[in-house]
């Protein structure tokens, strides 16, 4: 099924495959966008809040009275405050555990919310919550995973069981793996950390909560990538019937997963406007963004490979500790603790494979969010591929001969993986080879060979990941009991143009474009007059939200199959202005045609006008549609990167000197926009494997706080990226396309690991940690030489 | 205490908190939204406008009362009434922007290097933009938005 695409064949098609300029952006670049702290209701109140200064403490007293004594502020509220308004804790997604809305007897890590001020404006506000005087008596403090494992000191004394391990998963055949690697020719066994990082997205999170005793209605304007399933939390924690709430999600400065979880400042937001009845507004500083809010990865993993002699994989091994902070509010669904970690076996066909995690408590921000990560992908590419590498360096093989070597093949298709998952279409052949060629990969390993000669440090870093994603298929994906599925509603006017509508929630990845192209391609209509409106619960049909690459593999597909029974009435409507028996008419060419009779044809626009005004006789009149997609599996994108580095071996400077990316995400809807999101992705990977860690000491303080020390690349680091693709589709998506925002997030790291190990592989560097700072490549050379 | 700033051409007169920053001025006193705030340490870029129609400012990092006596472009004042500006029109077609958050700062930043350097070299437009991040598009297209801006202000004729 696979075929090489370089672009699509824009002649065959009328909508998708066009790169057509955003239809979202004309407000943006005139400042008109409305993201959430643009929206203004009059008299409204500003919360602030109060936070911990020591990770884990006892909360001795709080004293509100210096706040409350300044004019203007309404309110003071702290963790006993919403206990007994039977809010003093919340359900995390999974459901493995609460958390905390604001700190009850104790505080857990450093930042955690302990009490909220309201005032009239966000400036007292600010003001009043260093009034607030808190007195604590700290407590021992637990950073490590693998210190928190002794249960010497335990930071959840609120749980039955008086321990900090979370819980224990595990997948694949134990006994059978360690044989095989017990056995094997040559067997790796190497600790590869993924530090913990955050998404950190340009607009801070936050909320307007407005509840008008009028109506009896809260509305809440929130930073949500997951309106609807926003909306059933907050009915099932506070008992106000779902009709009576209201999510709008504003247009999104950035999400990157850390505007699914809820924060304690909505809740605190929310439970005062209740209470006040006058609308309340939170917006975080950076500050408690980078502390406070969901962080990423924080793994720990352990991999081990077996191969023969001469390179062919024969089993897998990754054994895990995840550290996630102080509650467990990974959002994951349901049946997957570990999220999608479980296609860590990646790439390559593994005979057999074994994974294990454990997860602790520690004293640090919780979250574990899917940073442009489908649930854990991220960790578990980065561990595969740094992996196939270091067995690589260990064999003396070529890494690119390797992976070829060991590659699922496109004739195993659908491929049952070890650990579980079918993969639905791929051709990683053809893409790692179009990329070696590309790059001119044989050209690079001369350079390469010549400067080692003269002492001169280049490496070259591949990495061919597969993801999963387009959560997912009902039977095995829920969150909080919610299946996974996604909507589209979708509405066409008399005159032709239409408006369509789903339960996704972009953030910049151009749904206002792209789902109107998949409209126009099934209806034979102008993607300029298909309206996309998402983020309002009231108009909006029920869904999971936008994250883990889900948008297109679900509401996508939701679209398509919706469009499609709008295609089916207008057949019928398309025969009745023929004259004709509907059998005799057929779609062709985006218009409804009178088989064996040229040039007798109905268009879209003309079946719509009569949907209205001239239906069959005993048809509903109108024109609209609503699709419920449940989809019969994930897709798998995948990609193959090559990362050339150079290094001063003096200075431990890097130079990322080129970068290809080739993608195969299935079907492309708009090559620019997929572009778009490779080049962001790419850079957010950039970020991760050379500058970013939130960091803490031995004492539990944050030591990233705010961009000064949580890096963001600027466009002088940032490489330049060179961009292609291959196209297999997805055998079972109505349009055959994957979703693609996170490849380039999850396939880049390792790429750029094993770029700079390769180049000072001759010191005898076996691998080095992300972020992979100057000082520490640096180091890295200097204890190789010593 | 009592400003006279001039902002997109409008005089105003105000009197302010003066520690209110420029930023919230803009956005609360004025309604001017997309004027954004995103770091509280001067470090991203997401409220950069124009002071005087040649400085490239951080308007979280200026009170309101040192704009007094000063004119203040923002990215409202871009356009020529519905006629897009060069620079806007070059991020829609190259596809400049995604979430759209720090795209206000990147158009004011821009601005004044263009008419500071009309031909930028690559490296010059990178150096420019070195203090507004963004988070989703890598600058690659950022770049060659301010590009294409670059040839289309100096295609057009003198005092237009």
């Amino acid at each position: 099924m696979a075929t090489i695409v370089e672009a699509p064949a824009p002649a065959e098609r009328h909508s998708i495959g066009l790169s057509m300029k955003r239809k979202e952006d004309p407000r943006f670049i005139q400042g008109r966008g409305r993201y959430l702290d643009d929206i203004v209701i009059p008299h409204t109140l500003h919360l602030a809040l109060v936070h911990s200064p020591y990770p884990h403490a006892r909360i001795v007293k709080i004293d509100k009275t210096a706040a409350l004594a300044l004019p203007g502020v309404k309110a003071v509220i702290t963790g006993e405050d919403l206990v007994a308004a039977n809010l003093g804790w919340i359900p995390t997604f999974h459901g493995y555990d609460k958390q905390m809305v604001l700190a009850v007897g104790k505080a857990l890590f450093q930042y955690q919310e302990v009490a909220g001020v309201i005032a009239t404006s966000r400036e007292i506000a600010h003001d009043a919550a260093e009034l607030v005087e808190v007195e604590y008596e700290p407590l021992d403090v637990v950073v490590d995973p693998f210190e928190a494992r002794k249960d010497e000191t335990i930071i959840r004394d609120d749980r039955e069981n008086k321990t900090n391990h979370i819980y224990h998963w595990e997948v694949g055949k134990r006994e059978e793996t360690d044989a095989a690697l017990a056995a094997s020719d040559v067997h790796i066994n190497e600790r590869i950390e993924f530090q913990r990082c955050h998404p950190a997205p340009l607009e801070p999170c936050g909320i307007l909560a407005d509840m008008d005793r009028g109506t009896g209605r809260l509305t809440m304007y929130l930073t949500s990538q997951a309106p609807h399933a926003h909306r059933t939390v907050v009915s099932l924690v506070t008992g106000i019937p779902e009709d009576k709430i209201r999510i709008v999600s504003p247009d999104i400065g950035g999400g990157f997963g850390n505007k699914v979880p809820v924060y304690p400042g909505y809740v605190v937001a929310t439970a005062a406007s209740v209470i006040l009845g006058v609308p309340v507004k939170w917006v975080e500083t950076r500050t408690e963004n980078l502390t406070t809010t969901g962080f990423a990865r924080d793994y720990h993993m352990n991999v081990e490979i077996g191969a023969t002699k001469d390179g062919q994989i024969t089993a897998l091994k990754v054994v895990t500790v995840a550290d996630h902070g102080a509650f467990d509010a990974a959002a994951d669904p349901t049946k997957y603790p570990a999220g999608m970690f479980g296609v860590v076996t990646g790439s390559y066909d593994f005979p057999l494979a074994f994974t294990e995690l454990d997860a602790y408590f520690t004293n640090k921000a919780p979250g574990g969010v899917a940073y442009r990560c489908s649930f854990r992908v991220t960790e578990a590419s980065y561990a595969i591929e740094r992996g196939m590498d270091m067995l690589a360096q260990r064999l003396g093989m070529d890494p690119a001969e390797l992976r070829l070597k060991n590659f699922v093949k496109k004739a195993q298709f659908p491929y049952a993986s070890p650990l579980g998952f079918v993969y639905d279409s791929g051709d990683y052949h053809l893409t790692l080879e179009k990329a070696l060629a590309r790059i001119g990969y044989a050209e690079l390993r001369k350079e390469q060979a010549e400067k080692r000669a003269r002492g001169e440090y280049m490496g070259i870093g591949i990495s061919t990941f597969t993801e999963v994603v387009g959560a997912g298929p009902s039977k095995l994906f829920d969150i909080m009991g919610i299946k996974m599925f996604d909507s589209a509603e979708i509405r066409i006017h008399p005159t032709g143009s239409g408006i369509v509508r789903t339960g996704a929630r972009h953030q910049g990845q151009g749904h206002e474009t792209t789902w109107a192209q998949i409209v126009a391609e099934e209806l034979g209509l102008d993607a300029q007059n298909i309206l996309v409106e998402e983020g309002d619960t009231d108009t909006a049909p029920y869904g999971l939200g936008t994250y883990a690459s889900r948008s297109t593999p679900v509401a996508g597909g939701a679209i398509s199959l919706a469009a499609r029974k709008i295609r089916e009435k207008a057949k019928k409507i398309a025969a009745h202005l023929l004259e004709a028996a509907e059998d005799d008419v057929e779609w062709t060419d985006y218009k409804f045609a009178l088989s064996g009779v040229p040039g007798k044809t109905v268009t879209m626009q003309e079946v719509a006008f009569a949907a209205y005004t001239n239906p069959p006789p005993g048809m509903e009149p109108g024109l609209e549609a609503t699709f419920y997609y449940d989809p019969p599996n994930m897709t798998f994108p995948h990609g193959a990167y090559i990362a050339v580095v150079d290094v001063d071996a003096e200075t431990g400077e890097t130079k990322v000197r080129r970068f290809l990316a080739i993608d195969d995400c299935g079907t492309v809807i708009n090559p620019m926009i997929v572009e778009g999101q490779i080049h962001g992705g790419l850079t957010e990977g950039f970020a991760i494997a050379f500058m970013q860690e939130i960091r803490f000491d031995e004492g539990g303080n944050h030591l990233n706080t705010n961009f000064t020390e949580y890096l963001v690349p600027t466009s002088l680091e940032t490489p330049h990226w060179e961009t292609g693709n291959t196209v297999t589709p997805s055998p079972h998506h109505p349009i055959g396309a994957k979703g693609v925002g996170e490849s380039p997030n999850v396939g880049s790291p390792a790429a750029f690991v094993n770029a700079v190990v390769d180049a000072l592989s001759p010191l005898g560097v076996k691998h080095i940690e992300m972020p992979m700072t100057r000082a520490k490549v640096w180091h890295a050379i200097a204890d190789a030489r010593a | 205490m009592k400003i006279n700033v001039t902002i997109n051409g409008t005089a105003y007169e105000r009197d302010v908190e003066p520690r209110t920053l420029l930023a919230y001025f803009l956005r609360e006193e004025l309604g001017l939204t997309g004027t954004h705030v995103g770091c509280d340490s001067s470090s991203c870029g997401v409220c950069v406008v124009v002071l005087d129609g040649e400085r490239a400012v951080k308007s979280c990092t200026m009170f309101a009362v040192m704009a007094d006596g000063h004119e203040i472009t923002t990215v409202e004042g871009l356009a020529n009434g519905a006629t897009l500006h060069p620079l806007q029109q070059a991020f829609w077609d190259c596809h400049g922007l995604q979430c759209g958050y720090c795209t206000p700062g990147m158009l004011m930043t821009s601005l004044v290097l263009l008419k500071n350097n009309p031909d930028p070299s690559e490296p010059e437009i990178r150096e420019a933009l070195a203090g507004n991040l963004c988070r989703c598009t890598g600058y690659q297209n950022i770049v060659k938005s301010v590009q294409q801006a670059a040839r289309e202000l100096s295609a057009q004729p003198v005092g237009s």
